[in-house]
């Protein structure tokens, strides 16, 4: 090894370092921004480190250098332009969409590493190297169209909606033996470029069929896999190239997918292997038990929500993907605001996943200025319901139907909201409409339960402005 | 197999590990920033192209480079610009009194 291949391999281990410290330190909101540029400055380092290591070693042609920086200056201006000027709740698109262009890159490499070995009448591909290439080539191109159809998914350019193409599991099933017979056959020692290129389609087609039958509701579990997959393929990079800060990062991203995946399968009551198998979110519901709102719905005015909320002590906001996609934070955090101003205490109860991605909606109360201590979890804030005067539900469905604790229908056993604890609850709502789940919700015919029905910007509007005029009069 | 093969695929595990570790003490309030700086961290994958740029000798190497390093720039750039931009939007209660409020029931 020589000087300057000792002193990188030490650069890459400290920004590998702050990498974890970095991963570390965003166990609080307090830290987590320090963590982020602790993070990026070991990406920095590692950057420039490596750009010594190939002046150094000096293989690099003046071609390399230009393709090599120009393509750099494109994408660096491209993501930096989407960072800064996307919306809060467009920010899962992006996220897939880096998500995409880093599996893409990941491929690449060991696409270009395949292609130079192979054209080289000398080049001997090495067993070690040929099977991280493959799993590296399958994983990346999964990832990279899989994660661009879920980004169009959630941008609302290919329909959320279940996309079953008959044959879609006999399809799958034959693609994926398809790229088993391809990788096996490059790993037994046979360097075809055609079989290869075959492989690369193959994994192409296979992400598109993968994501395209899942729903718009499982998109937190999609988004957390294909994350899972791109740090995997990463650190299959790191093995072809023989590069450990790939490896090491690829790992920590890997874990991190993996362990959101885990988190969001549980929260909606289905295991990784129902969801990988089974086509995402075309839902196992099966025939409702005897589930149908007996009850009478009770409705109520922005007028009577108003009084209910401010003469309560304790109130808890309940947003769901309703609320977002109204565009209401802004307005809910408001009417928190004026609450909190009258003497009423108020938090929001988060479930894990309310939004199109993991904590999704906590980042857009974060931007309406909702400070992160009033912003609960699930677990924390169950207990509090019972001594809650009013649970205010804004957009939100399934993660508060009280069936999910009876077994028999299509959410029994998924972790909920203990909203129907509360005293009293309000509810606002654009009509009866089902969740995505597709099944009634006692909640709303619950005699604690009033229903106000609007669309969730206009509903807080309207309890914003009696709320006022009660708070003039008082 | 190799020792050097050996002692990659251990430090996968052991990273791995770690990221578990590390990972599941982040609260979900930070789940869409943790998802975003993981993205931003797999950007490392640019060193892996600058690497694979250094041995490119032929067109389509060339052309495989620059697809490689656009995709790889963009999602470092990006990744860590909009997780700092995330980031900076959390923020406490603007009193004091309340600033340890959270996980406790305040008094009435």
């Amino acid at each position: 090894m020589s000087t300057v291949q000792t002193i990188v391999a030490f650069c890459y281990l400290v920004a590998a370092a702050g990498f974890v410290l970095g991963l570390h330190l965003m166990n609080s909101p307090a830290t987590a921004r320090r963590g982020n540029q602790l993070s990026a400055s070991g990406m920095a380092l590692a950057v420039a480190a490596t750009f010594v290591l190939v002046v150094d070693e000096g293989t690099i042609t003046a071609t390399g250098w230009a393709v090599l920086g120009a393509g750099a200056l494109i994408g660096a201006a491209v993501g930096f332009r989407a960072a800064v000027s996307v919306k809060m709740t467009a920010v899962p698109q992006l996220v897939s969409l880096f998500n995409a262009v880093g599996g893409g890159a990941a491929a690449l490499i060991a696409i270009a590493d395949f292609v130079r070995i192979t054209s080289d009448v000398h080049g001997v591909m090495g067993s070690r190297t040929i099977v991280a290439t493959v799993l590296d080539v399958v994983i990346g191109a999964v990832t990279f169209s899989g994660s661009l159809v879920a980004a169009g998914k959630l941008q609302g350019w290919i329909t959320g909606k279940p996309v079953v193409l008959p044959g879609a599991r006999v399809l799958n099933a034959a693609l994926a033996a398809v790229a088993v017979a391809c990788g096996v056959y490059l790993i037994s020692g046979s360097d075809s470029i055609a079989v290869f290129t075959i492989l690369i389609v193959v994994a192409l087609v296979l992400g598109v069929t993968m994501v395209l039958p899942i729903g718009g509701a499982d998109m937190p579990v999609v988004i957390s896999l294909l994350n899972a997959l791109t740090g995997t393929a990463v650190a299959m990079a790191g093995f072809v190239i023989d590069n450990t800060a790939l490896i090491i990062a690829g790992a920590l991203v890997g874990a991190s997918g993996g362990i959101l995946t885990k988190l969001m399968a549980d929260a909606m009551n289905r295991s990784i292997g129902s969801i990988v198998m089974g086509g995402f979110g075309t839902g196992d519901a099966g025939p409702i038990g005897a589930v149908g709102p007996g009850g009478d719905i009770h409705r109520l005015s922005a007028a009577d929500a108003a009084i209910q909320l401010v003469y309560a002590t304790k109130v808890i906001i309940v947003p769901g993907y309703g609320l977002a996609a109204a565009q209401a934070q802004h307005t809910v955090s408001r009417l928190a605001a004026l609450l909190e101003d009258q003497g009423v205490e108020v938090s929001f109860a988060i479930h894990p996943v309310a939004g199109r991605m993991p904590g999704h909606m906590n980042v857009l109360l974060a931007e309406a200025d909702v400070p992160y201590d009033a912003l609960r979890e699930m677990d924390a804030i169950n207990p509090e319901f019972e001594r809650t005067d009013v649970a205010l539900v804004v957009g939100a469905n399934d993660v508060i139907n009280p069936a999910a604790r009876r077994p028999g229908n299509a959410i029994s056993g998924m972790p909920i909201l203990d909203v129907d604890h509360a005293k009293n609850i309000i509810v606002i709502k654009r009509s009866m409409g089902h969740g995505y789940a597709g099944i009634d919700n006692e909640l709303f015919v619950n005699p604690k339960t009033g229903m106000l029905f609007a669309d969730a910007k206009a509903g807080l509007e309207q309890i914003i402005a009696e709320a006022n005029a009660l708070v003039a009069t008082r | 197999m190799s020792a050097g093969l050996i002692a990659d695929i251990s430090i996968f595990v052991l990273s791995i590990l770690v990221g578990f570790e590390v990972i599941s003490k982040v609260p979900a309030t930070l789940h869409t920033p943790l998802m975003s700086a993981a993205n931003s961290i797999h950007g490392i994958v640019l060193i892996g192209v600058m690497i694979t740029a250094a041995a490119a000798h032929s067109t389509v190497g060339y052309v495989l480079a620059f697809i490689a390093a656009a995709f790889a720039a963009m999602n470092v750039v990006g990744g860590y610009r909009v997780t700092g931009r995330m980031l900076s939007m959390f923020h406490k209660r603007a009193t004091p009194a309340e600033s340890d409020a959270a996980g406790k029931a305040r008094q009435p």
